[in-house]
């Protein structure tokens, strides 16, 4: 995995590190940008493209050569013209949010930052659909629904570009409710890279439900910037829930906790977020938050719903709890107590950096069916200890999707190097149990390797394919998801 | 005491639009502009919805004053719990001209004529920042007022009012009926979800003239123009600590 190479490194590499022929064919193109978005859209500030070039997971910057700032998708489309007539790599640049390197210019380039474009268009309230442009965020957009009634739940917690997020596939705890942007994208307008504008289910269309031709929609999404610049994503819209209960149980063992939880969803109970905390986090939360609660396997759980649905639920998540040993479940319904309850896994990252301050944190990221879930987690912690690490465990555990926040000393080579070894371990150990090696943070620059182990030859090949049909030059955000051909 | 608490409620330029002014330097742009309830009137509402909630008072009534677009701001309330509204018709050049003086002699008279326990303003409104309607109005009721709340405890015939003031904290007590005014941290207002929606399009909204109340509208002001903030000038980068000493000599700051 390239990262724990670029997590020691703590400069960011020179001007003079983008490939030459790049350099060379760069000051010609620059006027040609300029007519197409101003003066003030093109920038090759030391500063703004450094900005541009990394985002919040590892890996170390790489800025592209020159940054633009297009107003709008016909400016996006001619800007690529551009670049595709002179072979230069293209980088889409939401809010720089992303976990995986996916925004890293390995090869310089031109990035296109997309915050200018930032309108909702199209709310239709009845249809449960809304419209919007890459530079509205996620938080954006439910500010801007706050009076209709209406909420866009999926939540990776960073406030993130919407079109990012479909870019990576994002999720969040809450998608065992409502799903991940694959099951909430309706259409997207993609800019490829010779600059053609493709609307992925049809200009403006937006059925809920459609059996028309090849999906290409949920081609791109996922698709980490690599095969077209998203410029408009058409998104599923619900109602904001009634009311919201808040609970938290713990349970003696890691098991208790899975068990629980496959109980609960098979009761029928539609849980909206279902978080596992290990007892290493627990530790974390009561120290950094001083709180008190059990240091052992916990589940926060939240319910959204009508009143009276509401009791249902609760009764029913308590009772599955108690018979499965679960203690101490404690739900709250107003805002402020919720609060209080659910501050452990709000502060969870921040409770593992204190842990041991002036280390950094890396968040791994597996997936696996349920009911392999206790399995991988025991033998995870077991590798965890055996090998001296420090990563208590957080986990959308409703999806069998977990994270181990790795805090490590950057200026530790050895210990980088057990828990690169480590990461590489987890993700097999998730391949062996029919899982994958990325539940929500995307392939980007890490795990491209991992990728090709999960899926096999054929189907790499097939995706290399489509890639050479959508861009035959190589020039959308190379380097990420597949590995070059060369090696 | 009646249990009644009048809110009041203005319908302005959502708070995440960037603003333009008209070419004519007469006004903003608010044609096919984004409007929503003012940040503050909603946080009001909502202290009046809690308060109803926990049974300290009986029934909470939403104000707007305005034209016929001022309704989907009292909607907007009656879906976060407001019982019902009372949209006080205003239109063309009394509306252009709507200040403070207007509004709180509305709020007065309206005030008197629901036997109100208590009014709850917004601190002011993020078009006009004026922060002036709470306590004019208290003014022309001769009531007592607790304004820019961060806290609010009814307590029998008084209420407990912290304020936040520049040095901190203040905590008064005053007796009902009295006018409050919200400020930023007094609580975080509920969104409006569909069922609420939904049951709020059959509750009832009233509709009278400031005529109907006995008052006049004309406004003592005049707008003689508007004009956008300056645009912020680039800096300038210097080499040495002498030319920035120097630099700042000239522009006469040293």
């Amino acid at each position: 995995i390239l990262l724990f190479r670029t997590l020691g490194t703590t400069s960011s590499p020179a001007f003079s590190e983008r490939s030459s022929l790049v350099g060379g064919v760069l000051d010609g193109v620059l006027s040609a940008f300029r007519s197409i978005c101003g003066e003030d859209g093109v920038s090759l500030g030391e500063a703004v493209r450094e900005q541009h070039g990394k985002d919040e997971s590892v890996h170390r910057c790489c800025p592209p050569d020159v940054v633009l700032f297009p107003r709008c998708v016909e400016e996006v489309s001619a800007l690529a013209k551009i670049c595709s007539r002179h072979r230069l790599p293209i980088i889409p640049f939401g809010t720089g949010t992303g976990l995986e390197g996916g925004v890293s210019a390995v090869k310089g380039g031109v990035c296109f930052s997309l915050r200018n474009m930032d309108q909702v268009l199209d709310l239709h309230q009845e249809d449960f659909d809304v419209t919007v442009e890459p530079g509205v965020t996620r938080k954006a957009l439910n500010a801007y629904l706050r009076g209709t009634g209406l909420w866009f739940p999926v939540d990776p917690g960073a406030d993130a570009s919407l079109c990012g997020m479909a870019a990576t596939s994002a999720s969040g705890t809450n998608a065992v409710r409502y799903g991940t942007m694959r099951e909430n994208v309706l259409n997207l307008e993609v800019v490829l890279a010779d600059g053609s504008v493709v609307h992925t289910a049809g200009m403006g269309r937006r059925p809920r439900k459609t059996a028309a031709g090849y999906n290409l929609t949920n081609l791109f999404v996922g698709s980490e910037g690599t095969l077209g610049i998203i410029t408009k994503t058409t998104l599923r819209l619900y109602g904001i829930p009634e009311a919201t209960v808040s609970a938290v149980c713990s349970f003696p063992s890691v098991q208790a906790a899975v068990d629980s939880t496959v109980q609960i969803l098979q009761a029928g109970v539609p849980v909206a977020r279902i978080e596992f905390l290990d007892d290493v986090m627990m530790d974390a939360c009561n120290r950094f938050s001083s709180l008190s609660y059990a240091v052992t396997p916990t589940l926060f759980l939240e319910f959204h719903g009508s009143e009276g649905s509401l009791e249902e639920q609760v009764n029913t998540a308590e009772d599955i709890t108690q018979s499965n040993s679960g203690s101490g479940f404690q739900w709250a319904k107003d805002a402020e107590t919720r609060e209080r309850l659910w501050k452990a896994r709000h502060d969870a990252w921040y409770a593992s950096l204190a842990l041991r301050p002036g280390c950094k944190a890396y968040a791994t990221d597996v997936c696996v069916p349920l009911s392999h879930l206790p399995q991988i987690l025991v033998e995870t912690k077991e590798d965890l200890i055996e090998n001296r690490l420090t990563g208590p465990i957080v986990g959308h555990v409703g999806d069998g999707n977990f994270h181990c926040l790795m805090v490590v000393d950057p200026g530790d080579p050895e210990e980088l190097h057990r828990v690169h070894l480590f990461v590489e371990r987890l993700a097999r150990r998730a391949l062996a149990m029919d899982g994958t090696c990325t539940g929500e943070h995307g392939v980007g620059l890490g795990k491209r390797a991992l990728l090709c182990e999960e899926m096999g030859p054929v189907a790499v090949q097939l995706m290399q394919r489509l890639k050479d049909a959508f861009d035959p030059r190589n020039l959308m955000n190379p380097g990420k998801i597949l590995l070059p051909r060369e090696l | 005491m009646s249990g009644r608490v009048l809110v009041g409620v203005k319908r302005v330029i959502d708070y995440a639009v960037k603003i333009r002014v008209k070419p004519d330097n007469s006004g903003v742009v608010t044609d096919g502009v984004k409007h929503s309830m003012n940040p503050f009137c909603e946080i009001a509402v909502e202290e009046a919805v809690k308060m109803k909630e926990k049974k300290l008072i009986k029934e909470v009534v939403a104000v707007s004053c305005g034209p016929q677009q001022a309704q989907e701001t009292i909607r907007t309330a009656l879906a976060m719990g407001a019982d019902r509204g009372i949209h006080v018709e205003v239109t063309g050049k009394d509306y252009d001209m709507l200040g403070p003086l207007q509004v709180s002699k509305i709020m007065a008279a309206l005030a008197k004529k629901e036997d109100a326990q208590l009014i709850i303003l917004g601190k002011q409104a993020i078009d006009g920042d004026c922060n002036q309607t709470g306590q004019m109005t208290a003014a022309l009721l001769d009531w007592p007022q607790g304004t820019f709340a961060s806290e609010v405890s009814l307590e029998g015939d008084t209420v407990k009012v912290v304020r936040e003031i520049d040095g901190g904290l203040e905590t008064i007590k005053i007796n009902t009926p009295a006018v409050l005014t919200a400020d930023l941290r007094l609580n975080t207002p509920r969104y409006a979800t569909l069922p609420n929606i939904m049951k709020a399009k059959k509750k009832k909204i009233a509709k009278v003239k400031p005529a109907d109340l006995g008052l006049d509208m004309t406004s003592r002001l005049e707008v003689l123009r508007v004009d956008e903030p300056p645009q912020r000038l680039a800096g300038v980068k210097v080499e040495t600590v002498d030319d920035l000493v120097a630099k700042l000599k000239e522009t006469g700051r040293l």
